[in-house]
């Protein structure tokens, strides 16, 4: 068993890993797909959207409420496996 | 029944709601007047935060920028949103730990210095009050073109109804009435988009008729690109303004919708560290719904207006076009003499004016929608701009009673600061109708400036309070200042000083005022790392704290000092 502030320390590390993934994602489909790539990903299609367009006006709003519910759940599962969940 | 009576029995109704609600929710306490007593769901609190958050502007005018901007509009829409990402990941949870109740309190703690907390609370006030200025505005104009009564009574209307719930009801009262604001708000937004997209695309889900296809056959926004290469505009779908200057207007959007103290607050009223984090969630969808059908609005009502009015005979024009001509909205003026209308993009020959507002303010009418949808929309712009109104009032009533008066008179009873909390909120319902009565000049203006000082002051301050035990406040305080100096310089000198030059060959590395929060923030980021590497480490107990708000454990309610 680690000891306390071991523990506390992993956790954190934890806790950076997956912001560092998610805000990975949060930069590629705005900044990314709608903004630096948007020309080339307009080349594609998606329905009657241009794929960048899309992006920028749509999908990276429907990505964005997806991480924040991944966060959510990947924190709740954190808080439990090192014990400093609240209830 | 026809339009007027219908919109006067809808506001009417939502008032007398919000009021009720008000008057069933009123603060006790000093705790419950800052932060609802801190037992808010996580759900309600989302609501609340949607409504808080969505202003006049995202309800009346963002459709409408859009409309005229196309793809450059998106900035609004990635920006205002992306936000939430950052306030979820890196502060709320954070903040709500940390358990107290406004955002200077977190400056003055963090760094130990009244001084970081007093430059804090600078920002705060004006940031609230550049803002609640636009929202009284915003009420005025819809009570005269909705109700026909002059724009200086809307307001004094106006500041008599927030100042009932927000002066009485304090955080608690404001939170329940906009999840009702909310609702109202929402309904109104969506039930003309819903119409509208299955007029135009027989979809009734606008953000799937937006990709849709019009009765020809063609995609709308195809034939949208057409309509507009046609006449000499640029394409809907592509871009106009530099790719640097998107790139740093939406951050810069972004990291101030995480900075806004109103927003962050908001945060504060959730009962776990657990509820702040989804209860951001559930904020961004609610918020996620009305900015994904902002785009369809947008397309719908460019295509609308010009597919109803381009090479028109001005005897045959629409109703609506007669009917907001009154208002000033829309203007035709036959310049060739044809007795055709002209859209064009040269303002020498073009011969029909749109303001961006029609683009939801009419939009039922030229959908031909019932005459109650007309009246609803109106009591959801009312709702939209009540209560942001209503959140920033409370942001500053906060500021002068906690943050100003208890820090140097920590003696005072909580009956007294409860009072001068009350005072406060009154005093800045005063001020802010002035300013929706006579406004500045520059209003519109320095709408960039908040965003811009909430990215360039408190967001890397409060990011790195969190994430890092080693800066200090010397390192805090200088990177506040020097990324508001940075900022408002900019935006001065551009917006004010000399307008002549706000063009992208002027701007440094093309970055416009409205982008430039974003370098203010880096200016803030490296100062503050640079000064406290410096200077010494904080005090022990600071460095022990940071620690204890990383963890969620033991996060109790909102607590005193």
């Amino acid at each position: 068993m680690p000891s306390q502030p071991e523990k506390m320390k992993a956790y954190w590390r934890k806790n950076l890993q997956t912001l560092l993934i998610l805000l990975l994602i949060w930069f590629i489909v705005s900044f990314g797909f709608g903004i630096l790539l948007v020309e080339q990903l307009n080349e594609f299609r998606l329905g009657g959207y241009k794929l960048g367009f899309w992006f920028a006006q749509q999908g990276s709003i429907y990505a964005f409420v997806i991480l924040i519910f991944v966060y959510v759940v990947r924190m709740n599962k954190l808080d439990k496996e090192f014990d400093v969940n609240e209830d | 029944m026809d339009i007027l009576t219908w919109t006067y029995i809808l506001v009417g109704a939502s008032f007398a709601l919000y009021l009720g609600i008000a008057f069933w929710t009123r603060a006790g306490s000093t705790k419950e007047f800052y932060v609802a007593g801190g037992g808010v769901s996580p759900l309600a609190n989302g609501m609340a935060t949607a409504a808080d958050w969505m202003s006049a502007a995202s309800f009346i005018s963002m459709a409408g920028i859009i409309s005229f901007s196309g793809y450059d509009g998106s900035v609004y829409l990635m920006g205002w949103t992306g936000g939430y990402v950052l306030l979820a990941l890196l502060l709320a949870p954070y903040l709500r730990k940390f358990g107290k109740f406004t955002v200077p309190d977190f400056v003055g703690d963090r760094y130990y210095s009244n001084t970081a907390r007093v430059v804090a609370v600078i920002c705060a006030l004006f940031i609230s009050f550049t803002y609640v200025a636009g929202q009284m505005r915003g009420v005025g104009i819809v009570f005269s073109r909705y109700l026909e009564i002059p724009i200086e009574w809307g307001v004094v209307i106006g500041m008599c109804i927030v100042f009932f719930y927000a002066v009485l009801g304090g955080m608690k009262g404001i939170t329940y009435t906009q999840v009702a604001q909310y609702c109202v708000l929402i309904f109104a937004y969506m039930v003309p988009a819903i119409f509208v997209s299955m007029q135009l695309t027989g979809n009734p889900i606008p953000q799937l008729g937006l990709g849709g296809e019009v009765a020809d056959g063609t995609g709308l926004l195809d034939k949208l690109d057409g309509i507009l290469s046609d006449l000499g505009f640029a394409e809907y779908t592509s871009g106009r303004k530099g790719m640097t200057d998107m790139f740093m207007i939406t951050l810069a959007l972004m990291v101030g919708t995480a900075g806004l103290p109103h927003v962050i607050v908001r945060f504060f009223t959730v009962p776990k560290v657990k509820d702040a984090r989804l209860s951001a969630g559930y904020a961004l969808i609610f918020i996620a719904i009305l900015y994904t059908t902002a785009p369809a609005v947008a397309a719908f009502g460019i295509y609308n207006a010009i597919d109803s009015t381009s090479e028109k005979n001005i005897s045959e024009l629409p109703s609506w076009v007669n009917n907001w001509q009154k208002t000033n909205l829309i203007k035709v003026d036959d310049k060739n003499g044809d007795g055709k209308v002209q859209y064009l993009p040269d303002p020498e020959t073009n011969e029909l004016t749109i303001d961006k507002d029609i683009m939801v303010l009419a939009s039922s009418e030229i959908a031909k929608l019932p005459n109650w949808v007309v009246g609803l929309v109106a009591a959801g712009a009312m709702a939209a701009a009540l209560s942001t109104a209503a959140g920033l009032l409370l942001v500053i009533s906060t500021s002068v009673s906690r943050d100003l008066v208890k820090t140097f008179n920590p003696e005072i009873t909580e009956k007294k600061e409860l009072r001068i909390a009350r005072l406060a909120a009154a005093g800045a319902v005063v001020l802010a109708g002035y300013f929706g009565v006579n406004p500045p000049g520059f209003v519109a203006e320095v709408v960039a400036f908040a965003f811009g000082l909430a990215a360039a002051s408190f967001f890397p301050v409060i990011i790195m309070g969190i994430f890092s035990t080693r800066i200090n406040k010397e390192g805090a305080i200088s990177g506040m200042i020097s990324g508001l100096i940075f900022t408002m310089g900019y935006i001065i000198y551009f917006k004010l000083m000399s307008p002549e030059l706000n063009s992208a060959e002027h701007w440094w590395f093309g970055i416009s005022p409205e982008g430039i929060g974003s370098i203010g923030m880096m200016i803030n980021f490296v100062v503050c790392y640079f000064v406290s590497m410096a200077t010494p480490p904080p005090p022990q107990h600071v460095q022990d704290m940071i620690q204890e708000i990383r963890i969620p454990k033991g996060a109790g309610t909102a607590h005193d000092h």
